[in-house]
Order: C-alpha cells, then structure tokens, then sequence
C-alpha cells in the first residue's frame, strides 16, 4: 500500500509539473496571462488525433508537427489579439479565456466527445518497482517532467531569452530601456508555453481518454502549482507538485476519491492564508504591485 | 490648394442647456433627459400586458433575459471594484440549490424560498470567496472559473442535493403577472440601484479600489472589506436570478452551474460596455434573444459568444453603451480648415 | 519622556533576496518635529516609507508608533491611526475631478471618527482642502479632471490627500521632485505652517535647500544603513555625508 502510494504520488506529481509548466513561463515568469492554455492542452491530443486517423502520419512526424504547430499558435495569438490589449489585464484575461473556451466548445459542437478519442503511448509494458505495477508510459511521463523541469531552470536562468522574458514580467520599462523587445519576448514565450502544454498532453493523455472538460481543469491545476509553489519560481513548480501530487494520491487512496478535486482547492486557499506568495516566491507578492 | 476637412464633434444644443441643471427651462430639456430612462421601463412594464397579443414564446425570453441580465448586472459590479469574475455562475447555481433545496426538504412556498435563497447563496458565495478577494485579478478569474465546475462535480459525485439528476417537481411560481413583473422589477431595480450605488460616493470607493488599490489603502480605508461587500451585493442580484429561474423551471440541477450562466453574462456585460450597468442590461437584451432564436445550433453558440467577446475586446472595448450615448449626446459635422 | 516621540524605529531591516534594502535601521520622532531623511539614489528611502506605513512587511525589526507597535500591520489599518504618506509616482485617480480624488479618505473610518459622525458635505470640505494645498480657490481647477492636470498639481494633490486624513504624523516621500520652483515656494510654506500647527513630518526629500530650511533634523541613508542623524548644519559638514553623495547636488 505505502509502496504504491509513493510511486503513484510520484506519477502524480510529475502529471502536475508538466501540466502547470507551461503555465508557469509564460504566466509567472513572462507576466503573460493566457486563459487559453486549457484550450491548448486539449488541441494538441485532438490535433494528434486527427493527424494520425484522417491523415495517417506516422507517430513521431504528427507528434513534431503537433508541437509546431501549437507553439506558433501561441506566438499567433499573441501578436494579433494579446498585443492589442497589452496591460489592460481585464482585456487580456477575457480576451483569452474566451479564445479558450471557443476552441473548446468547438471542438465539443464538432463531436470529439465520445470514446474513440484516444492517442497511442509511446511505449507499451510495465516494470515492477518495490512490488508496484508501473506502465513505462507513467515512468516516461516522471522522466519528461523531469528533463523539463531542468530545462525550463536552467532556461530561464542562464539563456538570454529565459531572462529577457523574466525581465520583463519583473519590469517592463526597464526591460525595454534595456534593448529588450518586450512584444518578441512575450509572444516567444506565450510559443514556448503553448508548446510545453502540447508536450504535456501528448505524454499524459494517452492515459485515458482526450475529455473537454479537461480543458478547464487543467487551469486549475497550473494555477493551483504556481499559488502553491510561488509563480515565478521553477523550484517551486518542483515542490508544489510533489506537494500537490501525494496530497492528491492519499486522499484518493485512504479517504474518497471524490475529494481528490478539493485538493487543489483546499490547498490554495491555505497558501492565501498563511504565505500568500507561496513557497518560494520572493519579490511578487500576489497582492503587492510595485 | 486642397481643401482640408476634419470631423468634428460637438455636444447638442439640448445636452449643453441641460447641463447647467440649476433650472430646466423647458418641458423638451426633461423629456431629453428623461426619455432614455423612462422609455425602457415604460415598454418593459408594458410588454407582458400584451401577452395576447406577443404569444407566450416572448415572454418566456423576457423571463430569461431578465435572469441574465441581473447576472450581467451582477458581474459589472464586480468588475467595478476590480474582481473579474468569470464565474457567475456561481451565485447563480447557489441561489438555486438553496431555493429549490427549501422549497422540496421543508415545503416552503416560492414567496419564502427566493428572498432566502436570494440571501443565502450572496452569504454563501460571499464566504466562500473571502479568502480570494485579496489575490490580483487574474488569480481571481481563476478561481471563479473553477468554482462552479468544482461544486458541481461536487454534487455529482456526493449525491447530495438531488445528485447528477436534480431536484425536479418544485412549485411553480404563482401566476404569469408574478413570473414576468418579478423578474423585471428585480432587473429595473438592479439597474438603478447600482447606478446610483456607483455615482454616489460609496461607489467612488469601489472605483477607486479598482483603479488605484495602494492609494486607498493609504486613505485608511479597509479594501478587502469593500471588495467583500461589493461581492455580496452583486451575489444578492446573481442568487436571486438563480432563485427565481429554479421556480420558473421547477427544477434545480447540475445545469445550475453551467459555464453559460458564466459565459453569457460575461459577454453581455463587455458587449455593452464594462462598468456601465446599462451596458450589461443592453447587452443581454441583444444577446440572450439571439441565443434562443439561435438555438438549433446547440453548443456553436457559446463559440459565437467567445468570438464575440473577442472582438469587443479588442475592437470595442467601451462597449455599445458607450456608442449610443455619445450618439445620443453629440453630433458630428465635417468642417473646412482654412 | 515616551510621551513626547510619536515614532520610535528600532533595527529595521528589510531583504529583497540577496540585498538590503534597509539595514538596521533606528532612529525616532519626537511630536511636532520635522525629520528630513536624505540619501542617494537607491539608499532606501522609499522602501524605509513603505516599511513604516505598512506597505511592505520588514525582514526583522520594529516600528512603534504613538506607543503601540505597529510593525507589519496592513496599511490601511496604520492609515486609519493616523500615519498619512505621499506616493512617490503619483498615482491619482485618473477619470475623476481633482476634488473628487478626496472623497475616498474622506469616507473612511478615522474621518468619519474624527469629525464625530456627520460633518456635512464631502465635497465641501475636499474643495477647502484643496485650498489649502495652493488650488485656486475660485477657478476650475479643482473641477477639472486629474488626468488633465499638471504634475505640480497632481504632487499637490497627494498632499491634499493626505491631509484629508487628519493625519498625526506625515510622510512625504519626494514631494518636490518634479515641482518647478515657484510650486516649490508656494508649497513649502504649507508644509511649515502644518508642522507649526503641530504636525510630525517626515519628508524625504532630494532638494536639499529647501529641506534645510524647515527641517529640525536630517537622517542620512546609504545602502540602507543610517549614516548620519542631526541637525542640518551637523550633516553638511560631516565627513561621512560627502563621500556619500559624491559629485552630487550636496554642493548646495
């Protein structure tokens, strides 16, 4: 029991990493809202879908094109609705979210709701760790997660355009008076977030079915790891997700799996109320703006 | 030598007389200024008395754009005080578990059940948003966003509350008068009350919070207090909508929650202009017959919405309202520059 | 002897990551005094405003104000006590007129306290109010809308803002930057004027001239540590002052 409560915790955790990084670059690290992100996610299985049933591309080519395609998508809808509303946070927030739940709602009037709707792992069988049944495509998932995480450290870190977009979340003005294109950098990494979303869905959604729903509820996970970890923070992404994985894990396992949704909830309204910028947020506190 | 031309716009010769409004000197002025406001009511307090006449077909639209109206009417407060809600639904869904829960448990007749579900999912949506209030807009959104799915699922798989099937059987309103002079009472007087509440100086407040939260907060006034109480009213005019239409349908479900009752007032409220409150009503008038007449197209219809919203985003962002005042007040002429 | 400081600050310190802002910061406020705190650019001054009224939580350290402590408390709660500041970027409310921008501390708690309940008209007394910061009493000026006015106006207007609170102690955090020299002369003398009448100032300042002339003390900062703290003529001559604003306006 405690052997698959610690992997299947792990499992879990890696799933909210992926999911919330995308989030994360662009929202918390670029200080650019995308609502549609949800809508995103879900594209990039459907969009796989297609490629492979209508036009019978091999695996790995509808992958890469997938991600492609979603990532200039992202850069598109920064450049011809978010550059017009630029600072206007409302404007933004709408301006996405209904961009989001258009694309959803789409796909829902055209009928991709039942349960054909599946894409492939990418490796089949299973290993057994400490007397647990794991899938390789669960252990893939940790793995991913994993790199990613790495990557989107030491990106945001360390290359010039990973800080020209925290520069600019931090401080606009300067960030232009220091050379910086604010627009490039915002729509690169609104591109790279859409793209990390399609990343995150081609390795998780083979788990189960491509559902709608699952569009929105992705928000609430992304936002649920930056509240909990500190938004601009990649080593919060790590820590929130672990928190948030187990805490998901053993309400489903020894409580009902019903109250495994409030976990998310419950968990962000306690960050609120005892350490509003997270765990390791530092300078944005969520109700300060300098 | 070209002639050169530019556009000008000037305010009408009525609107600079009434804005000196010490004394209005003519019967014409009042009726300038009254006419925008009385019009409206006039042809909505007439209107259900034409039911022979319309067939029940609009009434019941009138009904339900009521409903949304006070929803969008509710979400401009909102917004007025910076709280960006994107689920309105919400208070919607709240009001409507409450009613329809005292009216099946205890037997209470609609009279008692919409006041107390009107007060009780403003209280309950109230407490349940208290900790969030502090967050920025954009965390907000979120939140509202999820809250409706969340309890939803919640009743779905509790099966408290009737479940995924609902309560149906409830009583219905007691006559048509009442179903169609309620709900548009209920809509006027939201209406105006937030105007009024919005130009007074309590209003100044909740703008100001809006606009500048740090330098109200320097102004020794309390914010979170204002933002919860802005929330409670604007819960007040979304659970009575939600109260209310459980009556009217008899039934009070999971579709209570639904992203529409989120979606739909949203896109009113930004279509006819944020913060204006006559934006909102205008808004829904336009929108929710459109969604009825439109309805054979099922669930294309909120990515009608989406666009729409998309749009006025980007292209409108003052909203209709805006327009038609500037219209209603100004005049255009093209004139020769020398 | 407690009695007479109205502001006590003992090591206030304050992180932002690896940096500090404010560095063991003590110093206190005696009632009726004018505090003029000085320094360069990036010592600290505006963060060590934002620590005492609440804006920004200290790291360590505490700020006691007319004998309670205060340290960390939210800043409409110190407002409400009657520690009134200026903000820096002047950020009025931008779509309403001038007078109306009073109406909000106008209607909080303390005033409405203050003035025993119903005091009559807001808008009455924010006109006077602006009257008293220098607007023209009887012209359009407080009619207009803030968006449209000058900066020394909108600089003004923080002022009035903050005088609507009835404070006991007022911050002003560069108040004069921006001002031209007659606003600046046309200002001052209100800032005398209510520290004769009995109100705790602190004014950070960059125009030293001015500031010396109506200030009973100066506190220098630098990298967020207090370097100096004595009267006017004690900091212009002490060493330790010109090395820190070194080829700056302290030429004065």
């Amino acid at each position: 029991m405690i052997g698959s409560v610690i992997v299947y915790g792990l499992v879990s955790s890696a799933v909210l990493a992926l999911t919330a990084m995308g989030f994360s670059l662009t929202f918390g690290i670029s200080g650019v809202a995308n609502f549609a992100y949800g809508a995103f996610y879900i594209l990039s299985g459907f969009l796989v879908w297609m490629l492979l049933n209508y036009l019978k591309f091999p695996f790995v080519l509808a992958i890469v094109v997938t991600i492609g395609v979603v990532g200039v998508l992202g850069f598109v809808t920064y450049w011809t609705i978010l550059l017009r509303v630029r600072g206007v946070a409302l404007s933004e927030v709408i301006a996405t979210f209904a961009l989001g739940v258009g694309i959803l709602e789409l796909f829902r009037w055209l009928g991709f709701v039942t349960y054909e709707f599946t894409i492939p792992t990418f490796v089949k069988g299973m290993v057994v760790i400490a007397g647990v049944p794991l899938d390789y495509q669960r252990l893939f998932i940790i793995g991913i997660a994993s790199a990613l995480v790495l990557f989107l450290y030491f990106f945001t870190h360390y290359t010039r355009i990973g800080l020209a977009m925290r520069g600019i979340a931090q401080n606009e003005r300067t960030a232009i008076s220091l050379g910086i294109e604010s627009d490039i950098t915002a729509a690169l990494s609104l591109a790279l977030g859409s793209a990390m979303a399609s990343v995150a869905a081609i390795v998780i959604l083979p788990l189960g079915i491509i559902s709608i729903n699952t569009g929105y509820e992705v928000l609430l996970i992304a936002v649920a790891v930056g509240i909990v970890g500190g938004l601009e923070s990649v080593p919060g992404i790590l820590v929130a997700s672990l928190i948030l994985g187990y805490a998901q894990v053993i309400t489903g396992t020894y409580f009902k799996s019903e109250w495994m949704a409030v976990v998310y909830l419950a968990a962000i309204v306690l960050v609120l109320a005892i350490k509003p910028s997270g765990l390791f947020g530092k300078f944005k506190e969520l109700e300060e703006r300098v | 030598m070209a002639m050169r031309y530019r556009k000008e716009r000037l305010d009408r010769g009525i609107k600079v007389r009434c804005d000196d409004v010490f004394a209005l000197s003519s019967y014409r002025e009042a009726l300038y200024l009254a006419l925008p406001r009385l019009l409206p009511v006039a042809i909505l307090l007439i209107f259900p008395l034409l039911k022979g006449v319309v067939g029940l077909y609009y009434e019941k639209a009138l009904v339900i754009t009521c409903a949304i109206s006070l929803l969008a009417l509710s979400w401009d407060l909102m917004a007025s005080v910076g709280l960006l809600s994107l689920g309105q639904a919400l208070f919607f869904g709240a009001g409507a578990y409450i009613a329809g829960y005292l009216n099946y448990a205890f037997k209470l007749s609609p009279v008692v059940t919409i006041p107390l579900g009107t007060l009780g999912g403003a209280l309950f949506c109230t407490f349940l948003l208290l900790p969030v209030l502090r967050l920025r807009g954009v965390y907000f959104a979120i939140i509202t966003l999820t809250l409706p799915l969340l309890l939803s699922r919640f009743i779905d798989t509790t099966k408290i509350l009737g479940g995924g099937e609902g309560i149906s059987g409830l009583s219905p309103l007691p006559n048509i008068w009442f179903e169609l002079y309620v709900a548009i009472v209920a809509m006027l007087v939201c209406l105006f009350g937030f105007r009024r509440l919005i130009n007074a100086d309590y209003g100044l407040v909740l703008q100001g919070i809006r606009d500048n939260d740090r330098a109200v907060m320097g102004g020794a006034i309390n914010i979170y207090r204002f933002k919860a109480q802005a929330v409670f009213i604007a819960g007040l005019a979304g659970s009575f909508a939600g109260a209310f239409m459980t009556h009217y349908y008899q039934f009070v479900g999971m579709p209570a929650f639904a992203m529409d009752y989120s979606i739909l007032p949203l896109t009113a409220a930004v279509l006819g202009g944020p913060g204006t409150f006559a934006g909102a009503t205008i808004g829904a008038f336009i929108l929710v017959p459109l969604s009825e007449a439109l309805r054979g197209f099922g669930t294309l219809r909120v990515v009608f919405y989406s666009a729409i919203l998309i749009v006025c985003v980007v292209g409108l962002p003052e909203g209709i309202f805006h327009y038609m005042r500037r219209k209603y007040h100004q005049f255009e002429r093209i004139r020769e520059i020398d | 002897m407690e009695e007479r400081s109205i502001l006590e600050v003992e090591n206030l310190t304050k992180w932002f990551g690896g940096v500090a802002a404010i560095l063991q910061v003590s110093f206190s406020l005696q009632k009726g005094e004018l505090l003029g705190v000085v320094g360069p650019n990036g010592s600290g001054k505006t963060t060590l405003v934002n620590l005492l009224t609440g804006f920004v939580k200290p790291s360590s350290g505490k700020v006691m104000y007319q004998g309670r402590d205060i340290t960390g408390q939210r800043p409409y709660k110190i407002a409400a006590l009657g520690m009134a500041r200026t903000f820096q970027m002047t950020k009025p409310f931008y779509q309403l007129s001038a007078f109306k921008n009073l109406i909000i501390p106008l209607y909080s708690s303390r005033v409405k306290r203050l003035r025993g309940g119903n005091y009559g008209n807001r808008d009455d007394v924010a006109i006077d109010l602006l009257e008293d910061v220098g607007f023209e009493r009887d012209s359009f000026v407080p009619y207009k809308v803030a968006s449209s006015l000058p900066h020394g106006y909108l600089k003004r207007l923080e002022l009035a803002r903050c005088l609507a609170l009835r404070p006991d102690l007022l911050i002003l955090d560069e108040l004069f930057s921006g001002m031209s020299m007659s606003e600046v002369a046309g200002t001052l003398p209100v800032i005398e004027r209510l520290n004769e009448e009995g109100l705790s100032i602190i004014m950070v300042e960059h125009r030293l001239k001015e500031l010396f002339r109506v200030a009973h003390r100066v506190m220098v900062l630098n990298f967020g540590a207090k370097v100096v703290d004595g009267s006017p003529r004690e900091v212009m001559d002490s060493e330790a002052v010109k090395t820190a604003y070194l080829g700056s306006e302290a030429e004065d």
